[in-house]
């Protein structure tokens, strides 16, 4: 490296438009080690024809703009890059795209509902663009549910001084592969909240991701997700610091219950060189509930500049502590309800953090039926 | 009128025999005090009382009006009225304290109680003892002073009312505010009349405000002279030592 050159970051360096420059996985990557491939129905090798189907409804707030265009609109992949083999399969694979806007300086009066449901029998592939035009703000919820084979990419363009708080239900029946990708692209001060609660489906992996094009962008992502046996739930997250003076926090639990139960939590957070004044905290925890489920949590944090305002990480996975329980039990609480309530507040310490109130409770009883299984 | 009655006891951690045959019996209307140095096996016999999954019973049994706690699990020892103040109370994250407080209730009584008279009680029960009532919305013990949490175990005593109270070192940190505190406290419970308190204790300190009817030494995994409140002056004034000497 000359003395000129700033240094690079080693994370997700590669990124396409064009499936060609992405082999197909073997499981031998760092990006795939962890992920079942044959339970992918051949999303990663272009072998998921696209002869499903994922309806979407829309309940959208009176202030935004709801529409369906073709490949060609200018709206559509102007934030991201495809990162891996799904996501430019993704990319290459949809017909329609919907794009949701939030005109500039317009306040949603109420959350914009996207219900998609999955209607079985072959893959699907989707594209999801949410603009939020300067100074404006509004609240969007993606309700995962029914039986698919789907592979999307959503971008969250959030611009000068918005804010944009999505809830991202993942309540997919059994059977269910969704992989998913969540970009989020954040102008000179715009805030984005994101909450992924993910419950459902056979395998689940969802990278959402984070990039600044401006200073003062600030960026939450937190995620609850309850594991039950032979499920497969992924989550991704990467935050790309490459302007100076944004935050980041990410906050992301998980239950694990039964065999084979398994929970992947990768938190890569990049501060580049010229992302002075970085501001950024990321966490995971993952609570073990029985035997034969297994957690693996990888935070990375890669920094390249000495002028960072604060960055850190934590990953624990624990088992449920016998102290915990031996001590409400001793006050007479149940064995059964002692653990419900040290999972519940575990989980429900972030559940509150959900922006729609109906959806903290339905998550909350989501999870106490996850408990009562 | 309830009856503890502890018949023989043998606990052993981990192979290694701690209590070594240990015969007491406490009344409702009673206040024993077991005092002994460290290592004696005091705790060992209130966390075996209570059923921590830890201590093995090797031998003997634990009644509580006839009915064999050993054979009970440690929620339905609860409920069957017996009650342990711990000496180091668990942090609980994401547990609020109302919450918390109200589940065990709840479960002790066998029916919710109703929400208003609850919260008179646990308000009524917090001011007694000096408890800031923000208290009830945090989370369990966490980042509670040393004080805090022997308060707050006082607090549940007193609003789960149970039959027979064994107190692990609930003196054990505090200063002589909180110790004050803490003992009307215990001396409210005691003054209802028909409960019976197990008092465990390093030192004679708690004694001077919690007076005890009966006061034994533990020494080698069991109790090795009883006697009456004198016992404690004595204590005070020579020491274990003759104990330790003798044990072991």
């Amino acid at each position: 490296m000359g003395l000129n050159e700033k240094p690079l970051s080693t994370l997700h360096e590669k990124s396409s438009y064009d499936l060609g420059d992405f082999d197909v996985p073997t499981g031998r990557e760092e990006a795939w080690r962890f992920t079942p491939l044959t339970r992918l129905k051949g999303l990663h090798n272009g072998k998921a024809e696209a002869a499903g189907h994922v309806r979407l409804d829309v309940d959208a707030a009176p202030e935004v703009t709801v529409e369906t265009v073709g490949r060609d609109d200018a709206r559509v992949g102007k934030s991201f890059t495809p990162t891996d083999r799904v996501s430019a399969q993704a990319w290459n694979s949809f017909e329609k795209a919907t794009v949701i806007t939030v005109p500039r300086e317009a306040v949603a009066s109420k959350p914009t509902v996207l219900t998609l449901t999955g209607e079985g029998d072959g893959a699907a592939y989707g594209h999801l663009v949410v603009k939020v035009e300067p100074l404006a703000e509004a609240v969007v919820v993606l309700d995962h549910k029914g039986s698919a084979v789907y592979a999307d990419n959503i971008e969250f363009v959030v611009g000068e001084g918005a804010n944009l708080k999505v809830v991202s239900l993942q309540d997919w029946d059994d059977d269910a592969v969704h992989v998913s990708h969540h970009h989020a692209q954040l102008a000179k001060d715009a805030t984005f909240r994101s909450f992924v609660v993910t419950l459902g489906g056979d395998l689940v992996r969802l990278s959402p991701s984070v990039a600044y094009t401006a200073p003062g962008g600030d960026a939450d992502l937190s995620g609850v997700y309850f594991v039950d046996a032979g499920q497969h739930l992924e989550h991704r997250l990467l935050v790309d610091h490459s302007q100076p003076h944004c935050k980041s926090n990410v906050d992301y639990r998980g239950a694990l219950q039964g065999d084979r139960a398994h929970a992947v939590w990768i938190g890569d957070v990049i501060i580049r060189v010229e992302a002075e004044g970085t501001d950024t905290y990321e966490l995971n925890r993952n609570l073990i509930l029985t035997d034969g489920a297994r957690a693996d949590s990888v935070p990375n944090l890669e920094i390249l500049t000495g002028e960072v305002a604060g960055a850190g990480h934590a990953s624990a996975s624990g088992r449920l502590d016998d102290e915990h329980i031996f001590y409400l039990q001793a006050r007479g609480i149940p064995h059964d309800e002692a653990r419900r309530l040290v999972v519940r507040g575990f989980l429900g310490q972030l559940i509150e953090k959900i922006h729609v109130e109906e959806l903290r409770e339905r998550v909350m009883s989501a999870v106490e039926a996850e408990l009562a299984r | 009128m309830s009856t503890l009655e502890i018949r023989d006891l043998h606990v052993a951690v981990e192979d290694k025999e701690i209590l070594r045959g240990v015969n007491l019996t406490v009344n409702s209307g009673q206040t024993h005090a077991i005092m002994g140095p460290n290592g004696s096996g005091k705790s060992t016999l209130a966390y075996a009382i209570a059923g921590h999954p830890k201590y093995t019973v090797t031998g003997g049994r634990v009644l509580l009006d006839g009915v064999d706690l050993l054979e009970l699990s440690v929620d339905e020892r609860a409920r069957a009225g017996l009650f342990l103040a711990m000496q180091y109370p668990v942090e609980v994250p994401g547990v609020s304290v109302s919450n918390f407080l109200r589940s065990a209730v709840t479960a002790v009584r066998g029916e919710a109680p109703k929400l208003r008279e609850f919260a008179k009680d646990l308000k009524n029960g917090m001011d007694a003892l000096s408890i800031d009532p923000a208290f009830a919305q945090r989370n369990l013990n966490e980042g509670f002073s040393g004080g805090e949490k022997k308060r707050h175990e006082i607090l549940q005593m007193e609003l789960l009312n149970p039959k027979i109270a064994v107190l692990d070192e609930t003196d054990s940190g505090l200063d002589v505010d909180a110790l004050r505190v803490v003992s009307e406290g215990i001396n409210r419970f005691r003054a209802t009349g028909d409960t019976g308190v197990l008092l465990i204790t390093h030192y004679t300190r708690i004694l001077r405000y919690v007076k005890p009817d009966f006061v034994h030494v533990f020494a080698g995994g069991r109790i090795v002279e009883a006697g009456g409140p004198e016992l404690a002056d004595k204590l005070e004034a020579e020491g274990y030592e003759q104990y330790t000497k003798a044990s072991a």
